[in-house]
C-alpha cells in the first residue's frame, strides 16, 4: 500500500470533489471564499466553455490552469454565443475538485428555471454562483432566438440570496436545504452613468452580491477614482472586488474591441503601446502585467479576474510574473491515491509494445 | 474520440431529406455571429431598429422631455395620486371592475404618451427618474447593464440614448430622487395590461383604512 497523500490546503480529506467543512461566517462551503476572507489576494479566472460534448475538452481547458487559480469562471453563453452550458461545465469540474464559479446569465432563462439551475448546481458542488444580466440576443450568433430577461442581475442576486438565507422560492415556498453558495455580481466601472456606477454596486451588494467581478481594467486612473468613491461609500468592506484583466493579443483586436463590444473601454495609449511594440502578444502580456502590479496597490482591491479569452495558456505565465499569489499555491489537481497505484503497476502497458495473444497469456499464467 | 458520422437518421432508418438551410461555420478570424449576419437573405427591405422593444416606440423626444422635466412630473404626478385616493369611495361605489375598462384606456394613451409607457402594470416611474424602464431592451428595472456605450447611448440600439442613464440624469432633478437606489422586485407578468394607477389608488386606500383602524384600535 502506497500511503495516502497529505491533503492540500481547502481540501476535503475524505476527497477532493466533496464539499469542505463548514466554517463561521462563511456562507458557502467552498475555496474561492476560504480565501478571500483569509484576506489572501485571489486569483480567478475563465474557462473558454467547448463547442463539444466531450467532457475531455472541459478538463483539458481546465488543466491549464492548474495551481494559479482559486476559481474557473464558467460562462454563461457569454456575448450570446451559444456554448456549453455553464451548469455542464461545473458539474464536471466540481467532479474533479475545482472550485467553479457559475455565471448565470438572465437572458435565456426566466425564474423557475435558474431557481431550479441553482439547487442542481448546488447539489452538484457549485459553491459560487455570479448573477449576470447577459448580453443581449443581437450580438451573437443566433439574433432570432426568444430574449427572456425574466429577472435583472439585481433580482437574480435577491433571489438567490432568500433561497440561500431564508431557505424559500421567490413563491415562499420551503427548501428543505438550502443551497450553500457565494454570491457575486459584475461591476462596470468604465461605461457611463459613471457617477452612478458606484451606487450602483452598493445596491448591488445590498441585493446580495458577496464578491465583485468587474469589467476589463484598461484605464487605471479611471479604475482609482472609481475604487475611491466605493471607499468612501465604505462598499470595499461588504464585498469582495476582483478586478478584471487580460492580455491584448494585439493592436488589431484591441481596436476590434474597442468598436464592435460595447462596454470595454481601451484608452488610445494602450493601443500606442501595443502599436509600437515588436512583438505585439508579448506587449499586451507585458501590458497586463504591469495593469495587475497597478491595480494590486489600490487599497479595497481584494483580487484579480484575469480573462484571457483564446490566451488561456498565458494565464499562469501573467500570474506568476506579476507575483501576486506571493508564493502561495492555490489549490491544484493531483492523481488521486488509487489512480497512481494503477499507473504505477500498469502504467508500462502504455509503453511497452508487446503484442499478446490469448495463448501467450495461458501459458505465461501457468 | 472518434470521429462520428453526421447523418440525419428517423426511426426508419437514416434521412434521405437535405438538413435545412444553415450557415456555413466560421474559420479562423470570423465570428460565427458575422457569418450568420452575412449569409442572412438580402432584401431591399431593412427594418430601422434591432430590437422589437424599439420598434413599438415612437420617436423618443417626449419620453426625454418627460425626464428633463422629471421634477415637475413628479409633483403632478403627487397632486394627481391624491386626487385620485379622494376619489377612492366613488371608484368603490361604481366599482373597480367596471371603472378599469375606462381608466386603462386613459392610463395607457397619457402614459404612452409621455413615456412610452408598456403597461407593466407596476409602475416605478418615480423610483426610476421618469424614464420608463420597460423601454430597455433588456426590461432592466434596477440600473444599467455593463455594455452601455461611451457616448450613453444603448448597446442593443445605438442609436438610442441608454434608458438608465436618462434615468439616473432625472432622478438628480427628483425631490425624492433617492428612490432609484432601491432594489426593485422583478416584474409581476401576471400584472400585464392591467391599471397601475387603480392598484395604487386601491393599496394606499386600504392602507389608509388600516391606520385610521390601527389609532381607534
Amino acid at each position: 500500500m502506497t500511503s495516502p497523500r497529505i491533503p492540500q490546503r481547502d481540501e476535503n480529506p475524505a476527497g477532493v470533489h466533496l464539499p469542505l467543512e463548514p466554517l463561521p461566517g462563511h456562507s458557502s462551503r467552498g475555496r474561492l471564499e476560504r480565501v478571500l476572507r483569509r484576506g489572501e489576494f485571489a486569483v480567478t479566472t475563465e474557462l473558454n466553455p467547448p463547442d463539444s460534448a466531450d467532457p475531455e475538452d472541459v478538463y483539458n481547458r481546465a488543466k491549464v490552469f492548474d495551481g494559479w487559480v482559486d476559481g474557473i469562471n464558467a460562462v454563461d453563453a457569454s456575448g450570446a454565443n451559444c456554448h456549453m452550458s455553464s451548469v455542464g461545465i461545473c458539474a464536471l469540474l466540481t467532479r474533479m475538485g475545482y472550485a467553479p464559479i457559475m455565471q448565470i446569465a438572465c437572458r435565456d432563462r426566466n425564474r423557475i428555471a435558474i431557481q431550479g439551475d441553482v439547487l442542481g448546481a448546488a447539489a452538484m458542488g457549485v459553491a459560487n454562483i455570479l448573477c449576470l444580466t447577459g448580453d443581449g440576443v443581437q450580438a451573437g450568433d443566433q439574433p432570432g432566438a426568444k430574449p427572456v430577461f425574466d429577472l435583472d442581475s439585481m433580482s437574480l442576486l435577491e433571489t438567490i440570496r432568500i433561497m440561500r438565507d431564508n431557505g424559500k422560492f421567490l413563491s415562499g415556498r420551503k427548501l428543505t436545504t438550502p443551497p450553500q453558495v457565494f454570491l457575486g455580481a459584475a461591476v462596470n466601472p468604465f461605461a457611463p452613468p459613471y457617477d452612478y456606477r458606484p451606487l450602483h454596486l452598493g445596491k448591488k451588494i445590498a441585493a446580495g452580491a458577496q464578491f465583485i467581478q468587474s469589467q476589463y481594467c484598461f484605464d487605471v486612473p479611471m479604475f482609482r477614482s472609481f475604487m475611491e468613491k466605493v471607499r468612501d461609500l465604505g462598499l470595499h468592506e461588504k464585498a469582495f472586488i476582483l478586478v478584471g484583466v487580460g492580455p491584448l493579443a494585439s493592436a488589431k483586436t484591441a481596436r476590434w474591441i474597442r468598436a464592435n463590444v460595447p462596454g470595454i473601454h481601451i484608452p488610445d495609449a494602450v493601443i500606442k503601446r501595443l502599436e509600437g511594440a515588436q512583438d505585439q502578444k508579448a506587449e499586451g502580456k507585458r501590458l497586463c502585467i504591469d495593469i495587475i502590479n497597478e491595480v494590486k496597490e489600490i487599497p479595497g482591491v481584494a483580487g484579480i479576474h484575469v480573462m484571457a479569452y483564446r490566451q488561456e495558456e498565458y494565464v499562469a505565465e501573467i500570474v506568476d510574473e506579476s507575483g501576486v499569489l506571493k508564493g502561495r499555491k492555490p489549490w491544484k489537481r493531483e492523481a488521486r491515491p488509487d489512480d497512481a497505484l494503477v499507473a504505477e503497476r500498469l502504467g508500462h502497458l502504455l509503453h511497452d509494445n508487446v503484442t499478446e495473444t490469448q495463448v501467450d497469456m495461458v501459458k505465461s499464467a501457468h | 474520440m472518434s470521429e462520428t458520422q453526421l447523418t440525419p437518421t428517423t426511426a426508419k432508418g437514416p434521412a434521405g431529406a437535405e438538413p435545412p438551410n444553415v450557415p456555413p461555420s466560421a474559420t479562423g478570424g470570423v465570428t460565427q455571429a458575422t457569418v450568420v449576419k452575412k449569409s442572412a437573405p438580402k432584401s431591399d427591405y431593412k427594418p430601422a431598429d434591432v430590437s422589437p422593444q424599439r420598434r413599438v416606440q415612437r420617436s423618443y423626444s417626449i419620453r426625454l422631455w418627460s425626464v428633463r422635466h422629471s421634477r415637475l412630473l413628479e409633483w403632478v404626478y403627487g397632486r394627481f395620486a391624491d386626487v385620485f385616493l379622494l376619489l377612492h369611495p366613488l371608484w368603490k361605489a361604481v366599482g373597480y371592475s367596471r371603472v378599469e375598462g375606462p381608466v386603462k384606456f386613459v392610463e395607457k394613451r397619457v402614459k404612452g404618451f409621455m413615456f412610452d409607457c408598456r403597461m407593466c402594470g407596476q409602475c416605478v416611474l418615480s423610483s426610476t427618474g421618469m424614464s420608463c424602464p420597460m423601454n430597455c431592451p433588456k426590461q432592466l428595472r434596477n440600473g444599467p447593464c455593463g455594455g452601455v456605450r461611451a457616448n450613453g447611448n444603448c448597446e442593443v440600439e445605438p442609436d438610442m440614448p441608454c434608458v438608465w442613464v436618462k434615468a439616473w440624469e432625472g432622478s438628480r432633478n427628483m425631490v425624492k430622487g433617492e428612490a432609484i437606489l432601491a432594489v426593485q422586485k422583478p416584474v409581476d407578468q401576471s400584472l400585464r395590461e392591467t391599471s397601475a394607477w387603480l392598484r395604487v389608488t386601491a393599496r394606499a386606500a386600504a392602507e389608509k383604512e388600516a391606520a385610521k383602524a390601527g389609532r381607534t384600535a
